[in-house]
């Protein structure tokens, strides 16, 4: 909380977070720098998606056997995991006006989000390390 | 200046004027584009969910990577799975309309226009050949 003597904002105001939180930008630049990153990781998602089509159990494994699979899905997913964080939340912000739900769905969208990031890096690193 | 009628039920907050929205306008393609971009990216989020099965059911091998498998094959799976690319290429489309703007170009009343129609060609056209190579393939 500042304590600017010249702030003209109430102090009911101050303490339920309303006004400028100057962190604004950085969604922004979030957004900007994960679509820039996922344009080449989408085209190499699509390609492994497409060489894995059809594969038993034992060609997918060996498709994930050549590093450039895990890294490749590695670093699409955690583009991903920014992204849909971020992309989710301005869907919120737009139409989820009640306070308690929006509070909840904010939790929620960050938590799926985590949630999908661990869990998929995790079975990427288990299929290719394994 | 003409007086605003006002009915005698009307609360303040009836009375404030609102932005125009959606409603008030013809529909247009940059604005279906733009609909459908936000759209696309709230299924993809969920979409997440086939992927995460996907993979989780092949690090786990066995019958839960031949139900998986089954399940993509299938005339739902592939359903699912057309859908979902057409989500994914239209909001990768649209994604790269989104970078044009931010370095400031294709704003101007034609670019606006040949954007929107690219992102819904390109989106098209790249679904059915994926589609059709896969099935090729």
């Amino acid at each position: 909380m500042s304590h600017d003597p010249f702030s003209i904002r109430s102090p009911a105001s101050k303490v339920s977070f309303l006004g400028a939180a100057k962190t604004g930008t950085g969604d922004l630049w979030r957004m900007r720098v994960t679509t820039v990153a996922l344009v080449p990781l989408a085209i190499a998602f699509i390609w492994i998606v497409l060489r894995l089509i059809g594969k038993s159990e034992a060609g997918v494994r060996a498709e994930f056997a050549h590093p450039c699979t895990a890294i490749f899905l590695l670093l699409f997913i955690l583009a991903s995991i920014v992204h849909m964080r971020v992309g989710m939340q301005s869907i919120l912000d737009d139409y989820v006006h009640a306070p308690r739900v929006k509070e909840w769905a904010m939790i929620g969208n960050l938590l799926f989000s985590i949630g999908f990031g661990v869990t998929a890096i995790f079975a990427v690193l288990k299929l290719s390390l394994s | 200046m003409a007086e605003i009628e006002v009915n005698q039920g009307q609360t303040l907050e009836m009375r404030r004027p609102l932005s125009p929205h959606l409603t008030v306008y013809r529909p247009m393609l940059t604005m279906m584009m733009s609909i459908a971009h936000r759209i696309t990216g709230g299924a993809l989020y969920l979409g997440t969910v086939l992927l995460v099965w996907y993979l989780l059911a092949a690090a786990t091998g066995g019958a839960a990577f031949g139900f998986a498998s089954w399940f993509f094959g299938s005339f739902v799976g592939q359903l699912v799975l057309f859908a979902f690319t057409f989500a994914l290429l239209h909001h990768f489309f649209g994604g790269i309309r989104h970078l044009i703007w931010d370095a400031g170009y294709g704003f101007d009343k034609d670019w606006r226009e040949y954007l929107a129609i690219g992102t819904l060609a390109a989106s098209v056209a790249t679904t059915l050949i994926l589609f059709i190579a896969a099935h090729l393939a």
